[in-house]
């Protein structure tokens, strides 16, 4: 599903302002396609994310950034710990320590 | 449905300020987003999100209050959540990053080889080749082999109908992976030679027919090159140069649909002076109608 900058705006009630900053800050990192900037469902989801950590929960932008910064590394460790789970565990688990 | 109220724990008469201070206590601690694994938290927030819904808009909480709208309220709750996608590991990685964790991938312990045996379960490398068929087996389909550079041998069926420049992928004929993940795609980009005579446009197939001033003036039933083997083609009588016949269906079939092929008749006179047709012509005068510059004369 792809979808362009301006149904991402339409969406998420986003100025393209603050969707540029957003960019900018990495924030958001959308896909380009010739000189178009393309998002996904997972960018409106997280844009939402910002949104509401901002005004929903009182979070300053420099509070954002370190927010994102932890969650990313936390579903890093969750897809980490989700394959583990998922994978034969009984030969890992008999691994010499 | 629970009170609003009793949700967001403030008392009936908590001023708006109470009001939003209690939700934002409550969903720093509850949103979906920064529990990704906690359903009850998530059910939780969709309450909570309910219950703010209503009471920090001071005209729905006026209604509540005065039981017009029940605490379902009239606001849709969001049913995904970001952690919905980032759990999705074809979308995750973009965001998601190792650093929480890259300084156990070192050690020789339980992380460490999950770590290793993730990177082994990388696909492998697609792997691209090129491949020149003839016009009349992309026609009609067939199976190519190809002898690849370190002498292993790769089957491509040509599907009939083949576009020049058309690529094919051949799943799990890429590169190994590196560990015991799924082997990479062989591409295979096949370019189609060009015929003699055929031309492909689109589904049609072209062709020009050469035929002799006789079967031009006279007419004729004529043996014509199809792709799929020669036909009987009826020439009518009085056919020029540059007439189109259309043999229907003899053209590439796409989508249960068929080409046709076009036949553009090409009158070619003998190629050594005649002197019977030289002497026909000289006591033979066409009507005055006939002036084929007709339309070049100013």
């Amino acid at each position: 599903m792809i979808i362009n900058a301006a149904e991402l705006m339409n969406r998420t009630g986003l100025s393209k302002a603050t969707l540029d900053i957003w960019i900018t800050e990495e924030w958001l990192i959308p896909a380009t396609s010739g000189a178009e900037t393309i998002f996904s469902e997972c960018d409106v989801a997280r844009a939402r994310l910002i949104s509401d950590l901002i005004d929903e929960l009182g979070v300053n932008s420099e509070g954002v950034g370190v927010i994102l910064h932890l969650l990313d590394q936390m579903h890093g460790l969750r897809f980490a710990v989700a394959q583990l789970v998922t994978s034969d565990r009984s030969d890992i688990l008999s691994q010499p320590q | 449905m629970n009170d609003p109220y009793e949700t967001l724990s403030v008392s009936r008469d908590a001023s708006q300020e109470d009001i939003r201070k209690a939700y934002r206590r409550l969903a720093k601690k509850l949103h979906p987003d920064l529990n990704p694994g906690n359903k009850k938290a998530e059910e939780q927030f969709k309450d909570v999100s309910l219950a703010n819904a209503i009471l920090a808009d001071p005209d729905k909480r006026k209604r509540f209050d005065a039981g017009e709208i029940d605490a379902a309220g009239a606001e849709k709750t969001r049913d995904r959540f970001y952690k919905d996608f980032a759990a999705d590991a074809s979308q995750g990685p973009r965001y998601s990053n190792s650093s929480g964790y890259a300084d156990f991938a070192d050690a020789d312990n339980l992380f460490a080889e999950l770590f290793r045996r993730q990177a082994r379960q990388a696909a492998g490398a697609d792997l691209r080749y090129r491949l020149t068929v003839d016009f009349l087996d992309a026609f009609n389909g067939t199976n190519k082999r190809i002898i690849l550079p370190n002498g292993g041998l790769l089957d491509v069926g040509i599907p009939a109908g083949l576009q020049d420049g058309q690529a094919l992928r051949l799943r799990g004929k890429g590169a190994a992976s590196v560990g015991d993940g799924p082997a990479g795609d062989a591409l295979v980009e096949v370019s189609v030679r060009p015929h003699a005579f055929f031309t492909r446009l689109g589904n049609n197939i072209h062709i020009q027919l050469p035929i002799t001033l006789s079967e031009a003036v006279l007419g004729a039933r004529v043996k014509t090159p199809t792709p799929a083997g020669s036909v009987m083609l009826a020439i009518p009588k009085g056919s020029n140069s540059g007439t189109v016949l259309r043999l229907k269906g003899k053209g590439i079939s796409s989508g249960g649909r068929k080409g046709d092929e076009l036949v553009t008749l090409k009158v070619e006179l003998p190629h050594q002076t005649n002197p019977e047709l030289e002497a026909f012509l000289s006591t033979w005068a066409p009507g005055p109608d006939y002036n084929p510059r007709r339309e070049m004369v100013s």
